[in-house]
């Protein structure tokens, strides 16, 4: 019982196989491949793995701290900023031997001419809580 | 009364199992029951808790599996009265502890499966327990009871599975509004009662010592307190009592296993009023034994350090240059035994580089604190 976070990088991924930006896909394309992660969540909250996922805006702000009595600060969005993360899904799997099965099929999602993506994932594992025994 | 319902759970469920209703109508029924019985009881209690549970159980499940029947328009009669069950010899509660633990369900499964159909527990609390959706925790355990659901149930199964499924709830930390830890010693009580095993009496034994420092492990901010700072007098005297009791019958036995063996360490400590006073070469040689039994290399990591503490830090060393540098906490292990051995500068490398590895955010913390202290930074 161990939690994963899988990230899915915008950029700072290295390359996909089949690396054909969305916006370059037919629309049959884009259906499938969003049919196909829409089944992947569910055939994960069927088997008891799935935790939560998100798909997030590309655009985002910096913000940070000023000193007492002043507003924070805000800076971007950077266009060129190295990494950038669209999404996430959390799973919660039984082995991290699950975890990477799992992660291989999401990044076999279709993508231009219906051909798997082979997109580069990235997989996090959560901190736990400690263990009550120790010694 | 919640406690009374979760304490007849599997015995209800185990009843109807027994007259042939399949494992995951007879639970969800039994749910169903139980929910019943909440708003019924406060105002006319049952002179019988359990027979009044059964029949309620038993008429939602004659009723659920009719209106599946008629609803696939079979023209099966249904029996709607109790075939005679087996002699009363059977141990229903028992029974539904090897089947929820059984060996064809993952860890994850059986954990879940256990806490909801002997422990009681609703869904929604072992959801919030392991931090995962309703729903998820729904499928996980309705899965599970599909998967145990041509499991004979007339046969005895493997007390070992139910132990480290008890082991793995009670070790696994809590969270939510469930204390796993006090569940995991409420239902290995429950199976020490029923089963003569010694290694089961060792794993209680085990929970109950190790629950009796809870209080002292960590700071109101959360921070682990380690055992050689740990304020024992605020260990609680009661449970280490009854834990050595209990860990004193099983050890007469001679039948020693690995809870036993990590059951007489853990009373060891509880016997050192303080640290100073731990007797290190005894714990060596229950880490000895523990090691022959498990062979497992946590074992001989901990085994090293107990070492370190009886021998001087140069044999702990040289014991843990016997261990796998890939077990978890190695790097952390020999960080102290370095300190141990005055080599500040490498202890407080090693513990940074043991804070980064750290599984949790507790140990993390802990970690990097000790680096910090021996770097000369407080």
């Amino acid at each position: 019982m161990a939690k994963y976070l899988l990230l899915k990088h915008y950029r700072g991924a290295p390359e996909a196989v089949n690396d054909v930006p969305m916006e370059r896909w037919t629309p049959q394309e884009i259906q499938d491949h969003v049919r196909y992660m829409s089944d992947f969540a569910t055939r994960l909250e069927g088997t008891g793995e799935y935790v939560d996922g998100q798909a997030l805006s590309p655009e985002g702000t910096f913000v940070r701290y000023d000193g007492e009595g002043r507003p924070p600060v805000t800076d971007g969005p950077f266009a060129e900023t190295k990494d950038l993360i669209a999404g996430w899904m959390v799973i919660d799997v039984d082995t991290y031997e699950r975890a990477l099965e799992l992660a291989g099929e999401l990044s076999a999602a279709p993508g231009a001419g219906g051909k798997p993506i082979h997109e580069w994932l990235e997989l996090r594992p959560f901190l736990g809580t400690p263990p009550t025994v120790t010694e | 009364m919640e406690a009374l319902l979760r304490e007849l759970t599997p015995a209800v469920t185990g009843v109807l199992v027994r007259r042939g209703v399949d494992f995951a109508a007879a639970e969800d029924a039994v749910q169903e029951a139980l929910v019943a019985a909440a708003t019924t009881w406060p105002d006319r209690p049952p002179d019988d808790p359990k027979g009044w549970l059964v029949t309620v159980a038993w008429r939602r499940a004659v009723d659920a599996h009719r209106s599946e029947v008629s609803r696939r328009e079979r023209e099966e009669r249904v029996d709607a009265e109790p075939p005679p069950g087996p002699a009363a010899a059977v141990d229903d509660t028992l029974a539904m502890f090897f089947l929820c633990a059984h060996p064809s369900l993952s860890p994850s499964s059986a954990v879940a499966l256990t806490l909801r159909a002997v422990g009681g527990l609703t869904t929604r609390q072992i959801a919030s327990a392991y931090l995962v959706p309703e729903a998820t925790m729904a499928q996980r355990i309705s899965r599970a009871k599909r998967t145990v659901r041509d499991v004979r149930f007339d046969r005895p199964g493997d007390a070992a599975t139910v132990r480290r499924v008890l082991y793995l709830v009670f070790n696994e930390g809590y969270t939510g509004d469930v204390d796993l830890a006090a569940e995991a010693i409420r239902l290995t009580r429950e199976l020490a009662s029923r089963t003569d095993d010694p290694e089961t009496a060792g794993l209680l034994a085990l929970m109950l010592l190790h629950h009796a420092r809870r209080a002292a492990r960590t700071r109101p901010d959360g921070t682990l307190v380690p055992l050689p700072e740990q304020d024992r007098s605020r260990w609680d005297t009661a449970l280490i009592a009854e834990g050595v009791v209990v860990l004193q019958a099983a050890l007469a036995r001679d039948r020693l296993g690995e809870f036993q063996a990590q059951a007489a360490i853990a009373a060891l400590h509880a016997d050192a009023q303080r640290a100073e006073e731990t007797d290190w070469p005894q714990i060596v040689g229950w880490y000895d034994e523990l090691v022959r039994l498990t062979g497992s290399p946590v074992a001989a990591l901990n085994r090293a350090v107990a070492v370190g503490e009886a021998d001087g830090a140069a044999a702990g060393l040289a014991a843990l240059s016997q261990v796998d540098p890939g077990v978890p906490r190695y790097t952390a292990a020999s960080a102290h035994l370095h300190e141990k051995a005055g080599d500040r500068a490498t202890a407080a490398r090693l513990y940074a580089d043991a804070a980064r590895l750290a599984p949790n955010l507790a140990e993390r913390h802990h970690l990097a604190r000790r680096a910090a202290r021996i770097g000369g930074r407080g």
